[in-house]
């Protein structure tokens, strides 16, 4: 059983091999590879599923030694693979959305001529995070995540020819090297600290304590930093987030897959994993909610000034990872509802997004939302699906966001203290924010008068309905949005599933659950609600209005590229050019200098070398009288 | 007389040698400055010799005369042939080092 | 001897050697010193090497007289015998050229190399002074058995490697020489069949080059033979002479010879000086 964990991540990555290397000849059956190895990766993911069920909760861990990958003395480091319910739980999300979205994209890339190609990243990424989720050591786990910072630097720029591709692509390139180097130096000093970077060893299993528990604090609050740097890279948190917007340029299933559903929740897991680290270092616990904290009310506000339908999306995740990572940051209190919410959000986002991908394959790759409106009387699949993944989203009580986000409000509560009312209050302003900003893009995109019109060369777009390989995947996420929540949620049933793991602690609640849940509802109903005022009693104005200083700088990513442009690219440049200066007057001056004063001597010098033996003889001689001199100075003294 | 006085007789040949060799251009009297001076050594090394009541400054000069003999072999064959390239014996013709 | 006198009172530590060997140092330093700057200043490289030679003969007597018999006899046969006649051997081979000017080339060379002798030769003599030469013992005790003897008895067991490296070392400079001037030859050597015929066919000195001396009333290699006009023919004379400039020129000296002839001719006739006009048409008239 154990060999299928190998084939899990090897049907993928044959898929990429193949597909890229394979040329022209597989245009026409590439796509229907990559899914079917794809779908293939899924049913080894659902036998291991059902294997690790028939065990017992506390031995639902699956190994796999492949080979020694750097097998030098004192530094050890094995291709193996680490199967337990975490990386399950990951392992049937990445390859159940996966195929989906590999089936989805079949339609939505249909008149694309490097269909093949995409295919061949899509598998790329689904073997890379898969073998992130699978490695049992940081240093595989290393691979994994810079495979998947690659798979998506080249599914952001697949439409390269489009410049804001190609530097989106970019930017979501060097933005992760910041947050890459952050896990590099991570491992560097677990290494350096433990001699190590495996996962047992380090982190322990709940029957023994791993290397974790005799280190320093300090240490050990440095190592949990420097994780938490690279999970805001990966997972677009604040100060780390300004890639994921600009990373909407890519196709809208690489949005949906990697955007959305798997490769931006690799934070989320890196944290959980390192659950050990964090709990051992309350300081970066702290740092990690504040930051959870902080990214869900960012991305909330930046969503809901966006009118690029998939920009407002794009927020929308940012601020759910955020949600996540505030549980995660929680420690045991909220890993668990972290996780949980990671897998709902992963259908409900990912349906959204195959939504917004549908709307725009009707509207001609239109992505303004001030140019919809009434679209649910042409793309009804499309209108409910959409509408089942916003109503999820929302915590519409019943749905599987109502679960997952309510679990991890009331955790936010139950850190005690100061600390605890705001986190929960923060989260709770964010469910608010989160229900006006997907209620404002529903309204605007599915409801209200049409607001279409010519594009400049006169050509009307024609709302349709999508083709049956696009509806079907969404039809599945909506399901999966439906009930996914109440499946995890009640009875406990993903607490349970998790616990061994991560664990578990009830925390201190402040008041009670139900307080929260009905807490949740209100704020939801009430950001609704305003919305509604907003956008669904009013007609929505095709230009968008100026706005306030707050709208306006929500549309600007609240100056996020601003900032960064000012403090770091201006910075960057101030420094350099000090730096040229330096070298130019300083460096230069000092080795000029010296070659100039060298080139005087020695054209001075050059006259004694006349070519005559009798005049460097006479020298000689004179340096004989010299030491001989010397030596009868020497003698007198 | 002191004995010493051999020495600066020895002094005093060495010098003419050594001056012998920085001013005179033809190769060949280069070179016999430069037995010159070997003689004045030897001459130094004997007068030590007698001083000092051993034989060891006489073997010293012995090896002295054998090193110059073969020297003076493979010199003399150098300025042969050094002639017979450039038709000149002059220690300043070969001065294609300078600029 | 000088220096068997001198070992009679070894016993004295502050030695001081006879009177006649004094007289001898002083008589024979004097002519050593003046051998070797005669050496030095010649302006022929014969005149120098046989300057050398005397010097060498002095240094040899020294030699003798401080106790070392054998080097003085070696100094004699090998240096004075041998090296000093293969410079004089070589400088024959090589000849005299313009290097043999005593003109300086080189500004401020002579100077230079005047003023480093003199720092240098002044610091010898001061050092020399300075040391503390008290220890004086003589060589009576260590050529007790003979001054041979001794030296065989210190080559052959303290200084043995030496020796045996001597030889290599000469051995070595021995095979050096031959390989430095011997010149491989690379070409067959043209006969002298072919050599004519080679002359016959470039068509210049189709006959044997003239010989030197001709017309010329001398017949000395150095020569050159006259060509009918009166100048000199430099192919009458051999090409190592040519290329050391060593032609003697006697085109002027029948002449001059003629001159010196008639005019003792008219001393011894009383004649007065002949009129230039009639001179020279009474030598009209003789052509």
């Amino acid at each position: 059983m154990e060999n299928l964990i190998a084939l899990l991540i090897a049907a993928p990555l044959l898929g990429a091999a193949v597909l890229l290397c394979g040329g022209r000849r597989l245009d026409a059956v590439g796509h229907w590879i990559g899914t079917a190895l794809a779908g293939a990766s899924f049913v080894f993911g659902a036998v291991l599923f059902v294997d690790l069920l028939g065990k017992d909760a506390e031995h639902r861990t699956l190994t796999q030694h492949l080979f020694s990958w750097i097998p030098v003395e004192g530094f050890q480091a094995d291709i193996a693979f680490h199967l337990d319910q975490l990386s399950m739980t990951f392992v049937l999300l990445i390859t159940g959305v996966g195929s989906l979205i590999h089936l989805y994209s079949i339609g939505y890339m249909e008149h694309d001529e490097r269909r093949r190609r995409f295919f061949g990243y899509l598998n790329l990424f689904l073997a890379a995070m898969l073998l992130l989720v699978l490695a049992d050591n940081y240093l595989l786990l290393y691979v994994g995540w810079e495979g998947v910072g690659l798979a998506s630097y080249l599914l952001i720029g697949f439409w390269q020819h489009k410049p804001s591709a190609a530097t989106a692509a970019k930017k979501a390139f060097l933005v992760n090297r910041v947050g890459d180097m952050g896990l590099s130096i991570a491992i560097m000093l677990m290494f350096t600290t433990f001699g190590t970077f495996a996962f047992t060893p380090v982190l322990g299993t709940h029957e023994a304590e791993g290397l974790v528990g005799g280190t320093s604090e300090a240490t050990l609050t440095g190592i949990a930093l420097m994780l938490l740097l690279a999970a805001c890279g990966k997972s677009a948190q604040v100060p780390l987030q300004s890639w994921l917007g600009d990373a909407m340029e890519g196709p809208t299933p690489v949005s949906a897959l990697i955007h959305a559903a798997t490769m931006v929740t690799a934070g989320v897991y890196l944290i959980v994993r390192s659950g050990a680290i964090f709990n051992a270092a309350p300081d970066a616990q702290l740092v990690v909610t504040i930051v959870g904290a902080v990214t869900l009310l960012f991305g909330a506000i930046v969503g809901c000034a966006k009118d690029d339908i998939k920009k407002a999306l794009a927020g929308s995740t940012m601020s759910q990872i955020g949600y996540m990572v505030l549980a995660a940051g929680l420690g045991p209190i909220g890993y668990v509802f972290a996780i949980m919410h990671l897998v709902t959000h992963g259908f409900f986002k990912a349906g959204l997004f195959l939504g917004a991908g549908s709307v725009m394959h009707g509207m001609n790759d239109e992505v303004d939302m001030r140019k919809y409106g009434g679209l649910r009387k042409y793309m009804p699949v499309t209108f409910v699906t959409f509408g089942l993944g916003y109503l999820a989203i929302i915590g519409f009580p019943g749905l599987s966001g109502f679960f997952s986000k309510d679990k991890i409000i009331e955790a936010a509560f139950a850190k005690g203290g100061t600390e605890g009312w705001i986190l929960g209050g923060c989260a709770l302003l964010g469910a608010a924010i989160t229900a006006y900003y997907m209620t404002r893009v529903m309204l605007m995109t599915f409801f209200g008068e049409k607001r279409w019109q010519p594009d400049e060369n006169g050509h009307e777009p024609h709302p349709h309905e999508s083709p049956k390989s696009m509806t079907i995947p969404m039809i599945v996420l909506a399901f999966g949005s439906v009930f996914a929540g109440g499946v995890f949620g009640v009875g406990d049933r993903f607490l349970h599933w998790l616990e061994p793991i991560t664990g578990h602690d009830h925390g201190h609640p402040p008041i009670s659950a139900t307080t929260v849940t009905a807490a949740t509802v209100a704020v939801m109903v009430i950001g609704v609600t305003a919305a509604y005022l907003q956008y669904g009693r009013r007609p929505v104005p095709v230009v968008a209005p100026r706005g306030s200083l707050l709208t306006r700088a929500a549309r600007r990513d609240l100056l996020q590229d601003d900032f960064n442009h000012v403090v770091l690219v201006r910075g960057g440049e101030h420094l350099t050019r000090s730096l040229v200066y330096v070298d130019h007057t300083l460096v230069d001056g000092v080795v000029n200098g010296t070659a100039a004063s060298v080139g005087g001597l020695s054209g001075r010098m050059r006259r004694l070398q006349n070519g005559f033996a009798r005049s460097y003889a006479v020298s000689m001689f004179g340096g004989a009288a010299v030491l001989v001199a010397a030596t009868l100075l020497m003698r007198a003294v | 007389m002191n004995p010493v006085n051999y020495l600066y007789l020895a002094a005093l040949l060495f010098t003419i040698g050594a001056t012998g060799v920085l001013i005179r251009r033809n190769a060949i009297v280069v070179f016999m400055c430069v037995e010159l001076m070997l003689n004045a050594c030897n001459l130094a090394f004997v007068a030590f010799s007698r001083m000092h009541g051993n034989l060891d400054g006489q073997i010293i000069a012995f090896f002295t005369m054998v090193v110059a003999a073969a020297e003076v072999v493979v010199g003399l064959a150098i300025i042969v042939s050094l002639f017979r390239s450039r038709h000149s014996a002059s220690v300043d013709d070969a001065s294609l080092m300078k600029l | 001897m000088t220096s068997q006198l001198a070992a009679h009172s070894t016993s004295l530590a502050a030695y001081s050697t006879s009177t006649g060997e004094a007289f001898q140092f002083w008589v024979l330093g004097t002519v050593a010193v003046i051998g070797a700057l005669c050496t030095v200043f010649m302006k022929k490289a014969v005149h120098s090497a046989l300057c050398l030679a005397g010097t060498m003969i002095i240094l040899a007597v020294f030699y003798l007289a401080n106790g070392a018999y054998f080097l003085g006899v070696v100094q004699i046969v090998v240096y004075t015998g041998a090296i000093m006649m293969l410079f004089l051997f070589v400088v024959m081979l090589v000849g005299v050229t313009a290097a043999d000017s005593l003109k300086e080339t080189i500004k401020g060379q002579r100077w230079l190399a005047l003023l480093c002798g003199l720092g240098f030769g002044i610091l010898l003599v001061a050092g020399i002074g300075n040391a503390s030469l008290t220890e004086f013992n003589g060589l009576a005790q260590a050529n007790a058995n003979g001054n041979v003897e001794g030296l065989a008895a210190l080559i052959f067991t303290k200084y043995v490697f030496a020796f045996e490296i001597t030889g290599a070392l000469l051995i070595t400079a021995a095979v050096g020489a031959m390989v430095l001037t011997h010149r491989e030859r690379t070409e067959r050597a043209k006969t002298q069949r072919e050599m004519a015929e080679e002359r016959v066919r470039a068509g210049t000195h189709v006959p044997p080059l003239p010989a030197p001396g001709v017309y010329a009333r001398h017949n000395a290699v150095d020569i050159a033979g006259l060509l009918p006009d009166g100048t000199p023919s430099e192919l009458t004379v051999s090409k190592t002479l040519r290329e050391r400039g060593q032609i003697r020129d006697v085109s002027q000296e029948a002449l001059n010879d003629l001159k010196a002839l008639e005019q003792r001719a008219e001393e011894r006739l009383e004649r007065t000086a002949i009129e230039p006009s009639t001179f020279k048409r009474a030598e009209e008239a003789s052509k």
